[in-house]
């Protein structure tokens, strides 16, 4: 067979641009995920410096001024989002509350996250009866309705901070696992897995250095959504009266304690419903812009 | 031949296929009482159709599956009680698909020094050598040290697979089709690259493939294998000018010619491939075969020693009614 050499491998240009290069310019052509971005950041800062930018302190009471109308109701400056039914500064409230908030989508994604991850893994990685064991927790965990089994726990165990983030850590997995076990059973077929392999690398190894760097933009996203649903849930059960105990300042609760006054002071449900709704739907932007701008080169 | 490097004594690998939800296991061979001798530098071709257990028999021999039954010897001594690392510096894969075996998130530099971190050769400036020597062995230029694999060509995506292979200096390279994902201009330049790297550290590869022209090209000996067994095994030249069983005849005709006026070879196969899972009695090859009789259906055919090789042919055995020593297809 005569060899053609047409072209020389060493003047043949390697080209195009690197792999961050790519991804810096999907990011900033992706509106969305500027937008959910942009907002979560904005949040965060919020929650952090929330002793410097409240106004008030978001537990004294002030019975003479119930029920202060917002600014843009007619209200003052004193009070820009107004006051609660116990006189106490609702923007303060507010900026409080985003810490709760924040704190329990965080934390319950990393706690779910990690026990997610770790089955889903296993379970794509090494097949056969690991794999039948985590299919079959994965469909128990899905049979169990979450806010049923968050409501039975927190009654017997009582409502705090602590267990909320506790009981929606140990039951938002689900998700986790069944993304992160497709994702490894996809990635584990790779040449490069085999490869590794034949070269004697350990199976830590392997999983740690060879799988999760291409597995970890699907991780991403689910992260963001079940943020978003812890978040979610954290409000309606503090609404429910069983997650975030009064006088601690929770979105959810606000919206429960205003509830009763909801025909005549609307704001007092619609500022912390506006807020969370603002605040979820900017994380599930950021999940589907990071689940965009981290796709294949074929997609986008 | 020189004293072996790699031998196969009877190698076997029967994986369990479960059909359906309540179906009970069945056994599927893929590899089957499968024995090779290879040579120090010695360029051994595996051929054969899709399925009949090639990649297998390369997984075995990597130590990425343990064979059910057999022994796999390098340099004399058995891999299966080794340890995984010390096998990984004696036998080293490269692959078919080089857009599937460079893990797309790592760096050129980072695949390529894999080996000597997970085996902790050197500190990080002798390996970053030892990297930049290999790329130069190769072809490669060092300015793709920092470079991803999305940002090259099939051709170099598989310069960067051999030199992970080789920056150990393994005794053993077993290529899987290591050039059926290429252009065919590229084709022949990783072929060319590959001999003279044979030549160059006195290298043995196990070549698998199913392009006949690459086999033919590259090797010094041919191995035929047909539904997890080795049908004949012969020299290059000896195979291809007078193949001795009726299968390595119908694949060296299978050949498309370049002149499109011949049209598509006959093969005179004719039946389809069987199920592995039910292979036919007798000589598996036998519903394909035109030189099939009714001894084929009832016998399984020895291994018997042709010339410098081996054929599992009953039209080559002495012990048959069927024996035609001066049968060449």
């Amino acid at each position: 067979m005569a060899a053609p050499q047409t072209t020389d491998p060493l003047l043949e240009e390697i080209s195009g641009p690197t792999p961050r290069q790519i991804l810096r310019k999907r990011v900033r052509g992706h509106t969305g995920l500027l937008f959910g971005l942009g907002v979560v950041l904005l949040l965060v800062i919020v929650a952090i410096l929330a002793p410097v930018l409240a106004p008030h302190d978001p537990y004294v009471q002030d019975l003479t001024k119930r029920m202060v109308k917002p600014v843009f109701m007619g209200g003052t400056w004193e009070h820009p989002l107004g006051t609660d039914h116990l006189g106490r500064d609702y923007l303060s409230r507010l900026i409080y509350g985003a810490r709760v908030s924040l704190l329990i989508g965080a934390v319950a994604a990393l706690i779910s996250g990690i026990i997610g991850t770790a089955m889903g893994v296993a379970a794509g990685y090494f097949g056969g009866k690991v794999d039948a064991v985590v299919t079959f927790l994965i469909n128990v965990r899905l049979a169990m309705p979450v806010v049923l089994v968050a409501l039975a726990v927190v009654a017997i165990l009582g409502g705090s901070l602590e267990v909320v983030i506790g009981v929606l850590g140990l039951l938002l997995w689900d998700r986790f696992a069944v993304v992160m076990r497709a994702s490894t059973l996809q990635v584990r077929r790779r040449e490069y897995v085999a490869a590794a392999q034949a070269i004697g690398a350990s199976t830590p190894r392997v999983i740690l250095s060879e799988i999760m760097p291409n597995i970890v933009n699907n991780l991403i996203v689910i992260v963001t959504l079940e943020m978003a649903h812890a978040i979610l849930l954290e409000a309606a059960l503090s609404f429910l009266g069983l997650g975030v105990q009064p006088p601690t300042p929770s979105w959810g609760l606000m919206v429960s304690e205003g509830k009763n006054m909801m025909l005549f002071e609307p704001w007092l449900v619609l500022i912390p419903g506006v807020v969370l709704f603002i605040l979820v739907l900017a994380i599930n932007l950021m999940g589907d812009g990071l689940r965009d701008v981290t796709a294949p080169e074929n997609r986008s | 031949m020189t004293a072996p490097v790699l031998e196969l004594k009877n190698v076997a690998k029967t994986y369990r296929v479960k059909q359906g939800l309540f179906g009970k296991p069945k056994p599927l061979t893929a590899v089957n009482d499968v024995s090779l001798t290879l040579g120090r530098g010695e360029v051994l071709g595996l051929v054969g159709e899709s399925g009949c257990g090639k990649s297998t028999l390369a997984k075995i021999l990597l130590g990425l599956e343990a064979p059910t039954s057999g022994q796999v010897l390098v340099d004399g001594e058995e891999i299966a009680g080794q340890d995984r690392l010390a096998l990984a510096r004696r036998i080293q894969p490269i692959f078919q698909d080089p857009y599937s075996s460079l893990n797309p998130r790592k760096t050129i530099a980072d695949i390529v020094s894999l080996p000597l971190r997970v085996h902790g050769i050197g500190d990080s400036a002798s390996r970053a050598k030892s990297v930049r020597e290999t790329l130069d062995l190769v072809g490669l230029p060092a300015r793709v040290l920092n470079t991803y694999p999305s940002q090259m060509s099939g051709g170099q995506r598989q310069r960067v697979a051999i030199a992970r292979a080789l920056i150990m200096r393994p005794e053993i390279v077993i290529c899987d089709e290591p050039t059926s994902a290429l252009d065919v201009s590229v084709q022949s330049q990783i072929l060319n690259l590959l001999n003279e790297l044979r030549e160059e550290f006195g290298l043995t590869y196990l070549f698998i493939s199913h392009d006949l022209a690459v086999v033919e090209h590259l090797a010094t000996r041919v191995a035929v294998m047909y539904l997890g067994r080795i049908v004949e095994e012969a020299p290059v030249a000896a195979l291809f000018d007078a193949p001795r069983h009726p299968y390595a005849r119908a694949l060296l005709n299978s050949v498309l010619t370049p002149d499109p006026a011949q049209g598509v070879p006959d093969t005179q196969l004719g039946a389809a491939y069987p199920n592995p899972i039910a292979p036919p009695p007798g000589c598996h090859f036998h519903p394909r075969c035109p030189f099939a009789q009714d001894h084929c259906k009832a016998a399984a055919p020895r291994s018997v020693p042709v010339g410098q090789g081996h054929v599992k042919c009953h039209l080559h055995d002495p012990d048959t009614p069927m024996y035609r020593p001066d049968f060449t297809v």
